[in-house]
């Protein structure tokens, strides 16, 4: 054998390998229909179960759900790099180019590790708590320690919705661990007695009842549970959306129509949010 | 350095001297003590976790029950495509530097300054660098692809760098004597050096995989994080490492499978280790022979 | 060398020539495409914001229209130069260890337990700085995820880059220089610590330098076990952000001029371990008579 077809034999060996990544691709391309959503990560668990049920009717399809905050919602279905976006607050008026679909109401409240004997606060005590003005549970309860105050990044919309409830601003909160999820306060607060957070009803009670040494802390004297939040009593209460650039077409428009209508009503109680009001 | 100096004749050999003596032996049993804690905790924690059923289930429950089955898959697919594209880049460019240009050059000191620089960039950066340029502005999206082509750029000085040497370390004697018979540089190339340098290039290309087995940050932001079994490599997957970050940070009760994983990505790297610690091994050994 | 141009083999070696000519040149540039891609992403935040409002802004609130990176930057050098502190001296007197006092199969056996550290991914440092660490620190002083754990799971990570080299170091001095210090009736100490360390220094330091540039990159490490709180940490026990968490933390959430900012604090990191790369190559090339950093 000589030099040149040694050569040409490595190149073919690299062709090979070229053809096989591009069908690889081209395979998955062709395949199936594909929807992107993207956005907080208060609606993707829902999200996703709800995608699962909407894939079982239609095999051809495909849905696919990533994390990134409410902001990232706003932002990607804005530039189209989404065909939806997951939004956990009302859309604000500056955000009228893009069509929002409720599918569900959720309540967020504080949570505690269920060791911390603290039953409930109201709002000055979780300012308080927040601003450092209280530092220490034995300020509130027979319960020794420093409070370790759990908060979230910015950009994630349970923060400016708990922002808009205490009506503090973001750089006047005194934290002790910053967080980016939901999951990640639930991780903190139940490896931690000492942490306090602010987190979905809906995504505590599901903790709680899988075990979790968890406590649901009544605010302002409204024990957060299914009743409460049925009845809009609980104060810091959020719309979860679907948001789309302009009205949605096609798979898109089947996808919200399935996630809005009474079909997934039995996935909505699961995740203990509201379906939304009529 | 911290340890003080005996300034003493020798023949005093006082408490100064006992001293550094003790903190000489003290310093690598503190050491010893502290890596043999974590890789214990690790072995203990995760060796319960790990049997068949946790390699070949899928992830369950948020990854808290079942397996690890999609995020081996996307692990082996993302190195697939980095070692896919890095591997014959970098060999060609060792290539270059080895033969084809001599060190002084001003071409061949920019390639390989820019090539150290590269690895001594930050993998977050990189991670960003491949969202902007793979994931937005190519339109791949969080994808196998995206990720596999952001390592393969972050793989690529250590790739570059052991390749180059493997091929340098074929002595001199041979390109002479080859090219004594009348071989062509080319051929001298193709069929002298590279087979000889065979076991240093697979070196290099173990280094690689074994990074980017190890590599987070910058797939994070790549790959994504999506634990489905991918069925292209368009599709987002989670690998190991990044499954590892998502138990441990974001999975309440997910320790366990996050040092289950550790275990197996533990176990891939240690047979990579060894991977390389064998062909070093044999390489040494012929040259030993030969020269 | 030059062939004559006998058609087949001088097909192939311009073939050969051009590919690896080519290869060279891609390979060399992705570094320039990197920082060309990462600057072009951070330009709105650098117009628009500006460096200076970056340095002077009191603190991080993108959302309010903050875009402080000082705390972040102090994070980031408190928190390496810790670790330095912890993993450095460690990891040299390690290496003296195994280079003049171990035992042969006992210096065998750490060497390949250094060697073993130095391949263990960070996740898992941060997962079990986060599971084993953080609550034995938060037993001391809470929350327990603060600067001194990240700088307790970055001396650990560094340590092995920092003992390799500086056994390298220590073992291109030439062997015959310790034993002529012996032989002038000079201690053990001595002659290590006064003969051959001086000469091993540079390699030492060019080897502590890119721990330093290790340390400063890292990011999931230090994001899991560092607390986050951008502020001025008053104590060890305090949590604090580092630059390169803050990126991991927000990118995925930031869009627009967050987004632009996010990419200029990692422009900030390019320049930073530039500078220290060029540190750790003049040290190393200021003595050349030893070959320093295999790595």
């Amino acid at each position: 054998m000589n030099a040149g077809s040694r050569s040409f034999g490595r190149f073919s060996v690299m062709g090979f390998l070229a053809v096989f990544v591009l069908s690889v691709l081209s395979t998955g391309v062709s395949a199936t229909e594909r929807l992107m959503v993207t956005g907080s990560s208060s609606v993707a668990p829902i999200a996703l179960e709800i995608a699962k049920r909407f894939e079982a009717t239609r095999p051809d399809v495909q849905i696919e759900i990533q994390t990134g905050g409410s902001a990232r919602g706003i932002h990607d279905a804005r530039k189209g790099l989404a065909d939806i976006g997951m939004v956990s607050r009302r859309l604000e008026p500056s955000e009228g180019d893009l069509t929002g679909h409720t599918i569900a109401l959720d309540a967020v409240t504080m949570i505690t590790h269920a060791k911390n004997p603290i039953l409930g606060l109201d709002r000055s005590q979780i300012i308080d708590i927040y601003t450092d003005k209280i530092d220490d549970w034995s300020q509130i309860e027979d319960f020794k320690g420093p409070i370790v105050v759990v908060n979230k990044a910015d950009g994630r919309s349970t923060l400016e919705v708990f922002l808009k409830y205490t009506q503090l601003k973001s750089n006047g909160i005194k934290s002790d661990i910053i967080i980016g999820d939901n999951e990640q306060a639930i991780k903190t607060v139940s490896t931690n007695p000492l942490a306090i957070a602010y987190v979905s009803v809906g995504a505590s009670t599901y903790h709680i009842e899988n075990g979790l040494p968890l406590r649901m802390v009544a605010v302002d004297g409204v024990v957060p549970n299914a009743k409460s939040l049925a009845e809009g009593n609980l104060p810091m209460i959020r719309e979860l959306n679907f948001v789309t650039a302009g009205m949605p077409e096609g798979l898109t428009a089947e996808f919200i129509a399935f996630a809005t209508s009474p079909s997934v009503a039995d996935i909505l109680d699961a995740f203990y949010v509201l379906p939304p009001a009529e | 350095m911290s340890v003080a100096l005996d300034d003493r004749p020798t023949n005093a050999s006082g408490h100064g001297r006992l001293l550094v003596l003790a903190l000489t032996w003290l310093a690598p049993a503190i050491v010893a003590a502290a890596f043999l804690w974590l890789i214990g905790d690790v072995v203990l924690r995760g060796i319960g976790g790990v049997d068949w059923n946790f390699i070949v289930d899928v992830p369950r429950n948020a990854g808290r029950a079942g397996g690890i089955a999609p995020i081996i898959v996307s692990t082996f697919l993302v190195i697939l495509v980095c070692v896919a594209v890095a591997v014959p880049l970098s060999l060609f460019a060792a290539l270059f530097l080895a033969e084809f240009s001599r060190a002084s050059v001003p071409m061949s000191r920019i390639i390989r300054l820019s090539l150290n620089c590269l690895a001594a960039v930050p993998s977050i950066v990189f991670g960003i660098f491949g969202n902007a340029l793979f994931c937005v502005a190519l339109g791949m999206g969080y994808s196998i692809l995206s990720g596999g082509l952001t390592l393969a750029c972050m793989v690529l000085p250590i790739l570059i760098r052991t390749m180059e040497n493997a091929i340098r370390a074929v002595p001199e004697d041979y390109r002479l004597g080859a090219a004594a018979l009348g071989l062509s540089k080319s051929q001298v190339i193709i069929r002298v050096i590279l087979p000889l340098s065979i076991p240093g290039l697979l070196v290099g290309l173990l280094l690689g995989v074994g990074r980017a087995l190890a590599e987070t940050a910058a797939l994070v932001f790549t790959s994504g994080y999506v634990d489905r079994m991918p069925s292209s490599l368009l599709d987002s997957g989670r690998t190991l490492s990044i499954h590892i970050l998502d138990l441990s940070m974001n999975v309440a009760g997910g320790d366990k499978n996050a040092y289950a994983s550790v275990l197996v990505l533990g176990v891939l790297i240690l047979v990579i280790n060894s991977g390389i610690a064998a062909l070093l091994f044999f390489s040494k050994r012929r040259s030993g022979l030969t020269s | 060398m030059y062939y004559p141009p006998r058609s087949k083999d001088w097909l192939a070696h311009k073939l050969l020539l051009f590919s690896s000519r080519s290869a060279a040149a891609v390979s060399a540039s992705v570094l320039v495409l990197a920082i060309a891609v990462v600057t072009l992403e951070s330009l709105p935040a650098i117009r628009d914001i500006g460096l200076w409002r970056m340095l002077s802004d009191e603190s991080w609130h993108p959302s309010s229209d903050s875009f402080g990176l000082a705390p972040m930057l102090l994070g980031t050098v408190l928190v390496t130069v810790l670790a330095i502190v912890i993993a450095a001296p460690l990891a040299v007197v390690s290496a003296v260890f195994r280079q003049f006092y171990a035992p042969r199969a006992l210096g065998g056996i750490y060497r390949r337990l250094i060697e073993l550290l130095a391949g263990i991914p960070s996740v898992v440092f941060g997962l079990w700085g986060l599971t084993v660490l953080v609550p034995l620190i938060s037993r001391i002083e809470p929350p327990g995820a603060s600067l001194l754990a990240a700088s307790l799971v970055l001396a650990l990570m560094i340590l092995p880059t920092i003992e390799l080299i500086s056994a390298t170091a220590l073992a291109d001095v030439p062997h015959h220089h310790y034993l002529a210090a012996r032989a002038l009736g000079l201690s053990r100490e001595q002659a290590v610590w006064k003969v051959v360390m001086p000469s091993a220094v540079s390699g030492i330091c060019a080897g502590t330098i890119l721990g330093v540039a290790r340390a400063a990159g890292e990011t999931m490490a230090v994001m899991m076990v560092a607390g986050n709180v951008v502020q001025f940490p008053d104590s060890v026990f305090a949590p604090v952000r580092t630059l390169s968490a803050n990126i991991a933390l927000e990118v995925a959430y930031a869009v627009d001029l967050h987004r632009a900012s996010l990419f200029a604090s990692g422009l900030i990191m390019i320049i930073m371990t530039l500078f220290a790369f060029c540190c750790a190559e003049a040290i190393a090339h200021s003595r050349k008579s030893y070959r320093v950093g295999r790595a």
